[in-house]
């Protein structure tokens, strides 16, 4: 099983058990839905923008261990970075999950992601909260789904 | 040659589907399907996807190529060799099609697409003169290309669409089904034979009676009852009845609608083009016959062909065996699931046919499908077309194990192991 622990590793499965920022923010600036529609899987992601600034960020659904592990690993990084930074980052992301370009430098933990480019058929589920992320940004009002 | 082994029979504990005990020698079987000899991430394929699509014997596979080499050509206009033999391979398929379901007349026998196109072209054409009030009667329990077809003619047409219930274990509520039925304002009641989601075998025929008794004709999705049990149409005496060849051990890409012939010839066409006319001119054109008049343009010629050869490879084994092994089969399968902790099964219908569908308890259904497959086992992890069943239970999707005349009870060993594995993997 040894492969399949380069896709399930350690941090992915802790994310997956205990998500962290898994909650609803009551007043959020952005809000958006992403929705995976291979599968069913809905994310919800909140976030509290100041002054150009993601104060907080939250997510909420049910998807599997790769979707929950990405989006509660996204909440983490995000959190404290300008949104300038934000576009920046869901590339660099999803150059990190498909390996179409040169691998970015300090994505720090999100690298544990890699291992979704050998399992094509799971990418968007990496990517789902990624793209929720960028939808609440640019004020998207329907969920934006991965296809 | 010989499907049937004179010993070691199956073990089979009764079910309400097969009466028959299966004598089939599976290895002969197995031996036919040349992708079943190949591996897959390193291990033997246990392909147990089948409801999705199954694998196709080298007999469909060889059909097709040998339409190619040896004779095609365009039918049903050259006067050439080739032509000829084409459309009679073509047209003889439509004969074996009308045999399979035991249709009056292959007049009544329309090649298309796939399931959902013979769905689209009921909607289509027999629903063109619904109109605002009219209602159309589907089950809970259907697959999106028996819902779809019908919400877009609804929307077309001002007409409703109802939705008769099922209960906890996957079972059509008859009594509700009945109450919808009786509003006065139903066209057309549509429903599953099997479900593809739950494994459930509606009872179809109990449901035409119902609904003729009140002057509503059915259309019967059949896209996954027609690989797993035989299929009389006259008997069930429903007016249309879809099914996909794919599913059925032949080619994708061709698909089957029976109707009633006095239904069809007074439908308006679906589509128009070449092959469903007899007279055109610029002011009017005057339709074909049937079924020309439902197939315009050139269609899957060697695929259909291939279909022909799926059906006669189906038939010589027996669908009363084969109904008879996957039951086994899924026997088999239930009994080992339900010793699994955390484990659930979707879909306990008494009478249940060649599929199981569950969630495990901590690992979602994608996961438990991409750990499978590194173990050479392929499901299906998702809501399988029929998110309203998904919604039923409140589960966003369930991993599906789904059985055909080729798998073995070894290969239902290896997907129990690798459930485990998954426990495992996530700790549970």
């Amino acid at each position: 099983m040894s492969d399949l622990r380069d896709l399930y590793q350690e941090v992915i499965m802790d994310h997956n058990k205990r998500p962290r920022n898994f909650r609803i923010i009551p007043q959020p600036t952005h809000h958006a839905d992403g929705l995976n529609p291979l599968c069913g899987d809905r994310i919800s992601v909140y976030l509290d923008v100041k002054d150009g600034v993601i104060q907080d960020i939250s997510f909420q659904g049910a998807g599997c261990a790769i979707s929950s592990a990405s989006a509660s690993l996204m909440t983490e990084a995000l959190k404290g970075k300008p949104v300038s930074e934000v576009e920046y980052l869901v590339d660099a992301f999803h150059t990190v999950v498909t390996n179409d370009g040169e691998c970015p430098k300090n994505l720090g933990k999100l690298n544990v992601l890699a291992g979704v480019r050998d399992y094509p058929s799971r990418v968007k589920c990496a990517t789902l909260a990624w793209h929720a992320v960028r939808a609440a940004l640019e004020q998207h009002k329907d969920p934006v789904a991965t296809e | 040659m010989s499907l049937h082994s004179a010993t070691a029979p199956l073990p089979l504990t009764p079910l309400t589907s097969a009466t028959t005990r299966s004598t089939l020698d599976i290895a002969r079987i197995r031996a036919e399907f040349p992708i079943l000899r190949r591996k897959v991430h390193d291990k033997p394929l246990v392909y147990l996807d089948n409801a999705a699509s199954v694998q196709k014997p080298k007999a469909v596979i060889d059909a097709i190529s040998e339409c190619y080499t040896g004779y095609y050509a365009n039918i049903h206009r050259g006067v050439h060799l080739l032509s000829e033999r084409s459309t009679l391979a073509y047209e003889g398929t439509r004969e074996k099609v009308r045999a399979f379901l035991n249709a009056a007349s292959t007049q009544e026998i329309i090649f298309t697409r796939n399931a959902t196109e013979s769905i689209n072209l009921v909607a289509s054409s027999f629903g063109s003169d619904f109109k605002p009030g009219d209602e159309v009667v589907i089950t809970g329990m259907e697959h999106h290309s028996n819902i779809v077809p019908w919400q877009l003619l609804c929307q077309r047409t001002g007409a409703t669409l109802k939705v008769a219930p099922f209960t906890e274990t996957g079972e059509l509520i008859l009594e509700e089904y009945e109450r919808l039925l009786d509003s006065g304002r139903v066209k057309l009641a549509a429903f599953v034979h099997i479900s593809n989601a739950l494994g459930t075998v509606n009872p179809v025929k109990r449901m035409t009676e119902l609904a003729h008794a009140r002057g509503i004709p059915v259309l019967i999705d059949g896209a996954q009852s027609v690989p797993h049990l035989a299929v009389d149409v006259q008997a069930l005496d429903c007016d249309f009845y879809a099914f996909s060849s794919h599913k059925v051990y032949g080619p994708s890409g061709v698909g089957v609608l029976y109707g009633k012939k006095a239904l069809l010839q007074a439908m308006p066409p679906y589509q128009g083009g070449g092959d469903m006319i007899s007279v055109v001119t610029f002011e009017k054109t005057e339709y074909a016959d049937l079924p020309n008049k439902f197939e315009a343009g050139t269609p899957n010629i060697a695929d259909v062909i291939g279909l022909g050869v799926a059906l006669d490879w189906l038939t010589a084994i027996g669908l009363d065996q084969v109904a008879a092994h996957e039951h086994a089969l899924l026997e088999h399968a239930t009994r080992q699931l339900r010793e699994i902790p955390g484990l659930r099964i979707m879909g306990t219908a008494r009478d249940k046919a060649a599929l199981v569908a569950f969630t495990l308890q901590g690992a979602h259904p994608h996961d438990i499908g991409t750990i499978l497959d590194r173990e050479g086992v392929a499901i299906r992890a998702g809501h399988h077309c029929a998110q309203p069943v998904m919604q039923h239970y409140g589960v966003p999707a369930t991993a599906r194990a789904s059985f055909a005349v080729y798998n073995t009870h070894d290969e239902i060993d290896a997907l129990i192991k690798a459930l485990w594995k998954v426990k495992e993997m996530f700790e549970l």
